[in-house]
């Protein structure tokens, strides 16, 4: 055989080899993780942590902090919906010890069976939380999880353009404000509203209740400019909409740059959402998690979240150190009347398919 | 009239060029606003910059993204080559069958491929990681790198190579000296296209990446829902004035060695 | 070394030994990563799903069933138009520039492709929202629009179909640009000139000369635009505004929100068949005309 052409042979045999190789060495883990032996008796802190969470919602200084005073270094990496987490969680161990799964979420989680449940001897600074915001529907008994910040969804309203004051999300409909609406890109929350105006349950699975819903948002789909879960900041800072679906927290960053933006909690009530800490199954450092729980539930440590991040803490020891300003601004922490008539989002079964068609229909007609 | 049909031309390139390049004008623009979320302009700074230096998430997203961008790129390009020249020469009984399989990346929605892959991982045991992703983007890159090399391969003068044959040359000298210089064109672009496929890649790289090894593209869509900080213009323009600073650099390297081979025209 | 040449194969290596060298890499490795998988989804499409959207695997054919559906129908029906659309736009463009890059200079060619390439070195998202600043209601283009005043009312540039066709074709075009230029770029310019010397204006010499030949280019860059632009969802939600459902967004959606993996599988082997099936009938027809196809 020539020598060029064996040369060609054994280069790209060599290659597919490494190439193996390396799959070969990436074989390190046993396949079974999600059922692993229990772990030993003697909880020892593991040198790693793998945090997954919403981006920006953990101030950098406090996982320093934690860092330093446990030893343990903090691996962070960030998502953008509950439903690109369920997904990475679903199909198999993704090597993270703690996540911030949304309220409904956890309900979905513990069904499918992706979260371990919490040893609490090792969280004692749960005692802290507000018993408001504990076995809560979603998971009764806080078998697997504990909230972390919580927050209501109502509308962002640019006060320099919109002269009335807003109390209902009725308003939305209003033809004055034709064109400069938005409302979220999530079928939950945005069919939520419209069953929240016409007096039913945001979580109904009645067939006829959820049509009316939908003819009613078919309505108002002419005025609507965008439905964007994101950009809301950008589009009511820079006065494109004048009305926006939003949560709390945007809202108050985006009041951060225009003074002309208020948050308004309709009086039907709209959802009420809490993100809270969660171990996966499978997770490699269980106790670890546990321990960084613990900490992140200092009252010190939770106020300062509360701070910074500007959502609401259902930390009670940690409400009482914060600003008495955010503390006491009704957007961030709403009086008890307008709280009571939130709901909220729990899953809605079989009807998933439904919701979900209906979602389509409104917006592929 | 060719005075005119040229200046036409030119136009019509400009125009193709502003189109391009009007949204990148605009993102390095706004790396320099003092604003977070305001579209208007605030006010010329340079935070966003030093602001960089400390995010250490960001900085290590970058790094994963352009090592997964190179290594994908070159495997992608090699395989995809070859690949190409044997659907070109070759005829045989499944081929279509084959072409088929290969063009399944362009067709499927990413999602699909992104889902599969990680299911494919999963069931293999293989730990999540950056090489993970390496061989999801070269799965992904192959097909494009073959289509675009065929369309040149395509009306090549087969005469040439047999020439070459006549003349003695066996088949690895008639590949260096007359069919890669020949396609060379088509291999470079194909690397290209592969080469930005993979650096903006979000959907496939975000399933199938473990701990740690985040991409820029997953890192920034992450930061959608409490809004994109102007930090992400500014890592952008630094990428982008990177990378024209290395290629032009090398163009220059390159230029007088051009100098001479272009002696023929 | 003696050995046996004949005009078939004057190479040392039989001809399967070659076929097989070239294609074995590309072969095995979408073999074992690609379809091996997709036989996943393809089991997913005909599982069941559980209440909280778990799979069960037992054979149905509701998935597919359910897609045969007005609605749904209409959603591929308007995606397909789009991505046609959006594929001739990059075409009518792309082919002119393609024209006047290979005019250029050998030297100076290279870095022409490079720029068009070097905007998508950018991230993805943040182009997207550079085109929402370029174009929202008090955006750049209207600002100056109106400062220039060519306009007294902001034009309503975003937030519709006519933004989602624009960031599709921006998306796509360097798709279209690279395979015509690769093909065009190895044409023998001779043969246009014997056109001219033959008497053909240079329309004539377009239409029978340069256009038949970068044919496979052009088929490349078509079917680079057409298909991925199907499966497009981000383009939509960003410039749209998120209010029309194109099959993209159907299929993302019901492998997040919906959690209907069942459903979102079953859409995606539908797609992908009817893309399979348009491709077959080309290289019927490519075959019938004679012509070289990709």
């Amino acid at each position: 055989m020539n020598v060029r052409l064996r040369r060609v042979l054994l280069v790209g045999i060599v290659v597919l080899f490494v190439a193996a190789a390396g799959l070969g060495c990436a074989k390190d883990k046993p396949k079974d993780q999600a059922s692993s032996a229990p772990a030993p008796q003697a909880p020892v802190l593991a040198k790693t942590l793998n945090v997954y969470n919403w981006s920006d919602y953990l101030p950098e200084d406090i996982i320093r902090e934690f860092e330093q005073e446990f030893g343990v270094k903090v691996n962070y990496d960030t998502y953008a919906s509950n439903e690109e987490l369920l997904a990475k969680l679903q199909m198999g161990a993704s090597g993270y010890d703690l996540v911030f799964p949304s309220d409904y979420m956890v309900e979905i989680m513990v069904q499918l069976n992706l979260l371990e449940p919490l040893n609490h001897n090792n969280i004692p600074n749960a005692k802290h939380l507000d018993p408001n915001f504990l076995n809560l529907p979603f998971d009764q008994g806080n078998k697997y999880s504990l909230p972390y910040l919580w927050g209501t969804t109502g509308l962002a309203v640019n006060t320099a353009k919109v002269a009335e004051e807003i109390t209902s999300w009725e308003e939305l409909w209003n033809p004055k404000y034709k064109g400069k609406i938005a409302l979220l890109n999530d079928s939950r929350e945005t069919l939520g509203l419209v069953l929240k105006t016409l007096g039913y349950s945001l979580n109904t699975t009645n067939q006829e209740e959820l049509q009316n819903a939908k003819k009613k948002l078919h309505s108002l789909l002419p005025s609507i400019k965008a439905f964007d879960s994101e950009n809301m900041k950008n589009m009511m800072v820079s006065g494109e909409v004048w009305l926006a679906h939003a949560y709390v927290g945007d809202v108050m960053m985006a009041a951060e740059e225009n003074e002309d933006l208020v948050y308004v909690l309709p009086k039907e009530g709209g959802v009420i959402w809490a993100d809270n800490l969660a171990i996966p199954k499978g997770a490699p450092h269980k106790y670890t998690a546990e321990v960084f729980i613990n900490f992140l539930l200092r009252p010190e440590i939770s106020a300062r979240i509360a701070e910074e991040i500007l959502y609401g803490t259902p930390n009670a020891a940690a409400k009482e150190l914060i600003d008495p300003e955010i503390a006491g601004n009704p957007a961030i922490y709403p009086p008890e009347e307008i709280l009571a008539k939130c709901e909220w989002l729990q899953d809605v079964g079989e009807a998933t398919k439904l919701y979900d068609r209906i979602w389509t229909e409104v917006k592929g007609y | 009239m060719e005075s005119r049909n040229a200046f036409a031309s030119h136009c019509c390139a400009l125009m193709v060029y502003l189109f391009l390049y009007a949204p990148i004008l605009v993102l390095i623009l706004y790396s320099f606003n003092d604003a977070k979320y305001s579209a208007a302009w605030e006010g010329f700074t340079l935070k966003w910059y030093s602001s960089l230096l400390a995010d250490r998430g960001v900085l290590a997203a970058t790094k994963n993204s352009l090592i997964i961008a190179f290594v994908s790129t070159a495997c992608a390009t090699a395989i995809g080559t070859l690949t190409a020249i044997g659907l070109y020469k070759y005829t045989f009984r499944y081929k279509r069958l084959l072409e088929g399989i290969l063009y399944l990346p362009i067709i499927i929605p990413e999602i699909i491929m992104a889902v599969s892959m990680l299911a494919l991982f999963m069931f293999a045991g293989i730990s999540l990681g950056l090489k993970t992703v390496i061989i999801a983007h070269i799965t992904f890159s192959i097909p494009f790198v073959v289509v675009v090399v065929k369309a040149r391969l395509y009306g090549l003068d087969a005469s040439l190579e047999e020439a070459a044959q006549d003349l003695g040359a066996n088949e690895w000298e008639t590949f260096k000296r007359i069919t890669f210089p020949l396609i060379r064109p088509g291999v470079i672009a194909g690397a290209l296209l592969a080469f930005t496929l993979s650096l903006d890649d979000f959907i496939i790289t975000f399933f199938t990446a473990g701990v740690g090894s985040t991409t820029l593209p997953v890192r920034i869509y992450s930061m959608i829902k409490l809004g994109i900080s102007p930090m992400i213009n500014a890592i952008s323009t630094i990428l982008l004035v990177s990378v024209v600073g290395l290629v032009l650099a090398v163009q220059k390297l390159e230029g007088s060695k051009l100098k001479i081979n272009y002696k023929g025209g | 070394m003696s050995v046996m040449r004949d005009r078939q194969n004057p190479f040392t290596i039989s001809t399967t030994a070659q076929a097989l060298l070239t294609l074995l890499p590309g072969g095995i490795w979408m073999l074992a990563l690609l379809v091996a998988p997709l036989g996943l989804i393809l089991v997913y499409s005909f599982a069941q799903r559980g209440a909280y959207g778990s799979i069960i695997y037992a054979f149905t054919l509701e998935n597919y069933l359910y897609f045969m559906d007005p609605l749904y129908l209409k959603i591929l029906g308007r995606s397909f138009k789009l991505s046609i659309v959006t594929t001739i736009i990059c075409l009518l463009i792309s082919y002119p520039f393609a024209l006047w890059l290979v005019k250029r200079c050998p030297r100076s060619r290279p870095i022409f492709l490079l720029l068009i390439v070097i905007p998508f070195w950018t991230n993805f998202l943040i182009r997207t929202y550079a085109w929402i600043i370029l174009l929202r209601t008090e955006g750049i283009i209207n600002n100056a629009l109106i400062k220039l005043g060519l306009i007294s009312q902001p034009l309503s540039l975003l937030y519709n179909q006519e933004a989602v066709l624009l960031g599709l074709v921006y998306g796509f075009l360097p798709f279209m640009i690279l395979p015509i230029y690769a093909s065009l770029e190895k044409l023998d310019w001779r043969l246009i000139e014997a056109a001219y010397d033959l008497g053909s204006k240079p329309w004539q010499a377009f239409v029978k000369v340069i256009l038949p030949l970068t044919m496979p280019g052009i088929t490349a860059g078509c079917l680079l635009v057409l298909v991925p632009s199907l499966g497009m969802f981000i383009i939509p939600d960003l410039m749209g505004g998120a209010k029309t459902a194109l099959i993209g967004n159907l299929i993302q959606n019901q492998f997040m929100a919906a959690r209907n993996w069942q459903f979102g599988s079953a859409a995606s082997i539908i797609l992908t068949v009817l893309v399979f099936f348009g491709l077959a009938i080309y290289w019927r027809v490519a075959k019938w005309a004679k012509q070289e196809v990709l």
